[in-house]
C-alpha cells in the first residue's frame, strides 16, 4: 500500500482537557439530596465567595480517562526504557513499594492525626531515621526537608545557627567547589551567605591549595558533593574536612551521589557535620518533574541541637512510645507543614529493609561496576569523538566531552541527545557540569542489565557513524517522538505558561 | 549564525570577552567563541548605568538555553550605557556578537589595563590551545 504524499504522519495534536470541555457535560451525577438544604450564604459569607464559577472543564468520565491515558503514553519514563540521566539516579522502583505505600494505614493516614493514633507511621519514621543515620555515620536525623535542595538549605541554616549560638558573627561566606551540584551555590545565596568558589585539580578533585588559601575565619561552611559531579570520589576527602574544621567551618556533604558509597564509606567517618539524602534517588521513589521527593539530613552532635522542629522520637516506656518532640529550644524551627512526604518514607524504608546492609552495599558496588563497564564500552565505540573528561576509575557516573564530536563531525551534544530519543533512550544529562565542554553526564544505575548497557553503547556508536556520513540526520532529530525538536530559545525568551480556558 | 571571526581592531580577554576602545571609553561584548559555547542566549542581566566594574570580575549575566554565565569585565571602569536592544532581543548576541550584540559601554578607569589584553592573533592561538 502506498500512502498519498500529503497523508498526515504526525499523531493528533496534544490538546488540553479544557479544549474538550462541553457545557453541561458531567462525569458523575450525585444522588438526590436527602437532608435539608442550607443556603450557601449561611455556610460561607458572601465576601468569601467568588462572584463567578471557576473555569473547570466539563467532561465525561471516559473522555477524562482517555485524555490522561493518552498523555501517559506520550511520556517516557523509567518503566518505558533506559534513563541514564546523570546525577538523577533513575534506578528501578520496585513495585512492592507501591503496594506498601498504598496500604490504607499508610495512604489514608491524616497528617493532623494525634501521635497516639499514628504510632505505626511514627515507628516507621523513627526506624527510617535510625537506618539513615547508620548509613552515613551521623546519628541525629530530621526527615522534614522535602528535596535535596531543601536539605541543603536546612544544612546551611544549621551552620548559621551553630555559629550564631557561639557568638561568632564574622562568618558570612561558604566554600563551594566548582564540581559541586548547581544547587549548592543557589542554597548559599538563599541562606544569605556569599559563595566562594574553589577550583578543580588536574585529577578532577578539589584543588587543595586553592581550598587552603580560602579557608579562613570568615567561612561558615564548606559544601562538597562527593562523589562530585564528575562522578569522582575525592582522593583527599579527609584532608578537605580537616581544612574546613581547622578554620572553624561546618562541613556539609551533598549526598545526591550517595548511590556510589552506600555501605562502603560514611560521610560521618570522613569528618562531615551534615549530610543530606535524596531518598527519591538513592532509596527508590518514582521521581522527576518536580516531585514528590524527600531530602532528610543527618548531622553531627555539635549541630544536632539546631535540627528542625519537631523531631520523631522514641520514649522508652512512654505513652505514646513514638512521639513528635517540639521541646527543642535551639531549633531553627519548622521547615514545612507537617513532617515530610510520608509515602516516600514508606518506599525508602521498604527498600532498606528489602536489601539490608549487604544488599545496599551490593547495590552501590553494582552501580559503580555498571558505570565503569559502560564507560569502557563507550571508550571502544566513541573514544575519539566523546573522550572521558577525567580518565580515572569512576563512581556511579562519568562525564564525556562532546568537543571533538562537534569539531570533527559537526554535531553537538544536544544533537546526539536528540538522536538517542529515536533509539528509544532517555538522553543523559547534557551541558552539565559546566567545567567540561559539550558535557554528557551518564549514570546507568545498578538496575540495568549488561545487554541494556551494550545496546546503549552501540546506539551511541551508530549515531556517530551516521553523523560521519550525514550530520544532518542528527541535526534534525528526533523523528519518532510525539513532537519534533522543540524551540527552547523561544520558549525561554517568550514563555507562554498559561493557556486561557476556551 | 555567522561564521567564526575575531576582528583585528578588538582586544580580547581570556574569559572570552572583547573590548573596542573609543577615546576615553570602551565597548564590551562577548566573542564568537563565547556565544557559540553558550548556545542561544535568552536573557541578559546588565549592570546599572553609573555603577563601577572591576577588571576580571563579573559585571553581569547572560543566560542561554544551557546555563547562566557570568560575564567578566576585561577592564575596570564606570558603566555609561547598557545595550537595551540586547535586553529586549538577547538573540542579537548570537547573530552579531561584535556589532548589534555589544553589551555595555564604559568610561575607562585605568587605560593601562588594556596592555594586558590579547590581540586577535594571540586570542586565536589561545582558543587553539583550549580545543586541542
Amino acid at each position: 500500500m502506498t500512502l498519498p504524499a500529503d497523508t498526515p504522519q504526525q499523531r493528533e495534536r496534544a490538546t488540553t482537557i479544557f479544549e474538550k470541555s462541553v457545557p453541561g457535560r458531567r462525569a458523575f451525577v450525585p444522588p438526590g439530596l436527602d437532608v435539608p438544604e442550607i443556603p450557601m450564604s449561611d455556610l460561607i459569607p458572601d465576601r468569601a465567595r467568588r462572584a463567578s464559577p471557576p473555569g473547570l472543564p466539563e467532561i465525561a468520565e471516559p473522555e477524562i480517562v482517555r485524555h490522561y491515558n493518552r498523555m501517559s503514553r506520550r511520556n517516557f519514563d523509567l518503566d518505558a526504557g533506559f534513563y541514564p540521566l546523570g546525577s538523577c539516579t533513575m534506578k528501578h522502583n520496585p513495585k512492592l513499594h507501591e503496594r506498601l505505600a498504598g496500604l490504607p494505614g499508610n495512604a489514608r493516614l491524616h497528617p493532623a492525626q494525634r501521635p497516639a493514633a499514628a504510632q505505626g507511621a511514627l515507628k516507621l519514621m523513627w526506624h527510617l531515621q535510625e537506618a539513615l543515620g547508620e548509613i552515613v555515620g551521623l546519628r541525629a536525623v530530621s526527615l522534614q526537608p522535602s528535596a535535596g535542595s531543601h536539605g541543603e538549605l536546612a544544612g546551611v541554616l544549621l551552620a548559621r545557627a551553630y555559629h550564631e549560638d557561639r557568638g561568632d558573627a564574622r562568618r558570612t561566606r561558604v566554600l563551594t567547589p566548582d564540581t559541586a551540584h548547581g544547587t549548592n551555590p543557589a542554597t548559599v545565596s538563599m541562606a544569605g551567605y556569599e559563595v566562594v568558589k574553589v577550583g578543580t585539580s588536574g585529577d578532577g578533585g578539589v584543588d587543595i591549595e586553592d581550598l587552603r588559601s580560602k579557608a579562613d575565619d570568615t567561612i561558615a561552611c564548606l559544601m562538597l558533593t562527593n562523589p562530585n559531579t564528575l562522578g569522582l570520589f575525592d582522593r583527599n576527602i579527609e584532608e578537605i574536612t580537616r581544612i574546613a574544621r581547622d578554620c572553624g567551618a561546618v562541613a556539609y556533604y551533598d549526598g545526591a551521589n550517595l548511590n556510589a558509597i552506600m555501605g562502603i564509606s560514611r560521610p560521618g567517618d570522613m569528618g562531615f557535620d551534615v549530610v543530606h539524602f535524596n531518598l527519591h534517588k538513592s532509596f527508590t521513589q518514582p521521581h522527576g518533574g518536580g516531585g514528590p521527593g524527600a531530602g532528610p539530613i543527618a548531622v553531627s552532635e555539635r549541630v544536632a541541637p539546631y535540627l528542625p522542629v519537631p523531631t520523631v522520637v522514641r520514649r522508652e516506656g512512654g505513652d505514646p512510645q513514638f512521639d513528635l518532640d517540639f521541646d527543642r529550644p535551639k531549633s531553627i524551627g519548622r521547615l514545612r507543614g507537617f513532617h515530610g512526604n510520608y509515602g516516600v518514607f514508606v518506599r525508602s524504608y521498604a527498600y532498606i529493609c528489602s536489601l539490608g546492609a549487604e544488599g545496599l552495599r551490593e547495590a552501590s558496588e553494582i552501580a559503580v561496576l555498571n558505570a565503569n563497564y559502560l564507560l569502557a564500552r563507550l571508550k571502544e565505540v566513541a573514544g575519539d569523538a566523546l573522550p572521558v573528561a577525567f580518565d580515572r576509575i569512576c563512581g556511579h557516573e562519568f562525564v564525556l566531552s562532546g568537543a571533538p564530536m562537534k569539531r570533527d563531525l559537526g554535531i553537538r551534544t544536544l544533537d546526539l541527545a536528540k538522536r538517542l530519543l529515536d533509539h528509544g533512550y532517555h538522553p543523559p544529562t547534557v551541558y552539565f557540569p559546566l567545567l567540561v565542554e559539550e558535557a554528557l553526564l551518564i549514570e546507568p544505575t545498578e538496575t540495568e542489565t549488561r545487554e541494556t548497557l551494550d545496546a546503549f553503547a552501540e546506539a551511541v556508536g551508530a549515531i556517530l557513524a551516521e553523523a560521519a556520513e550525514d550530520p544532518a540526520i542528527a541535526l534534525h532529530a528526533p523523528y519518532t517522538t510525539p513532537v519534533r525538536r522543540l524551540d527552547e530559545a523561544t520558549a525561554a525568551r517568550r514563555p507562554v505558561v498559561r493557556q486561557p480556558p476556551t | 549564525m555567522p561564521d567564526a571571526s575575531y576582528p583585528e581592531n578588538l582586544r580580547y580577554h581570556h574569559e572570552h570577552d572583547w573590548v573596542r576602545v573609543e577615546g576615553d571609553e570602551a565597548v564590551f561584548g562577548i566573542t564568537w567563541y563565547a556565544q557559540d559555547a553558550l548556545g542561544e542566549v535568552v536573557y541578559f542581566d546588565p549592570p546599572e548605568v553609573g555603577s563601577s566594574i572591576t577588571k576580571d570580575t563579573a559585571y553581569g549575566e547572560l543566560e542561554s538555553v544551557k546555563a547562566v554565565s557570568d560575564i567578566h569585565a576585561p577592564t575596570s571602569g564606570t558603566v555609561v550605557t547598557v545595550n537595551q536592544q540586547v535586553v529586549d532581543q538577547p538573540e542579537v548576541v548570537n547573530e552579531d556578537p561584535y556589532g548589534a550584540g555589544w553589551l555595555i559601554r564604559v568610561s575607562l578607569g585605568d587605560p593601562s589595563e588594556l596592555d594586558g589584553l590579547l590581540d586577535a592573533a594571540a586570542y586565536r592561538a589561545y582558543l587553539a590551545g583550549i580545543s586541542s
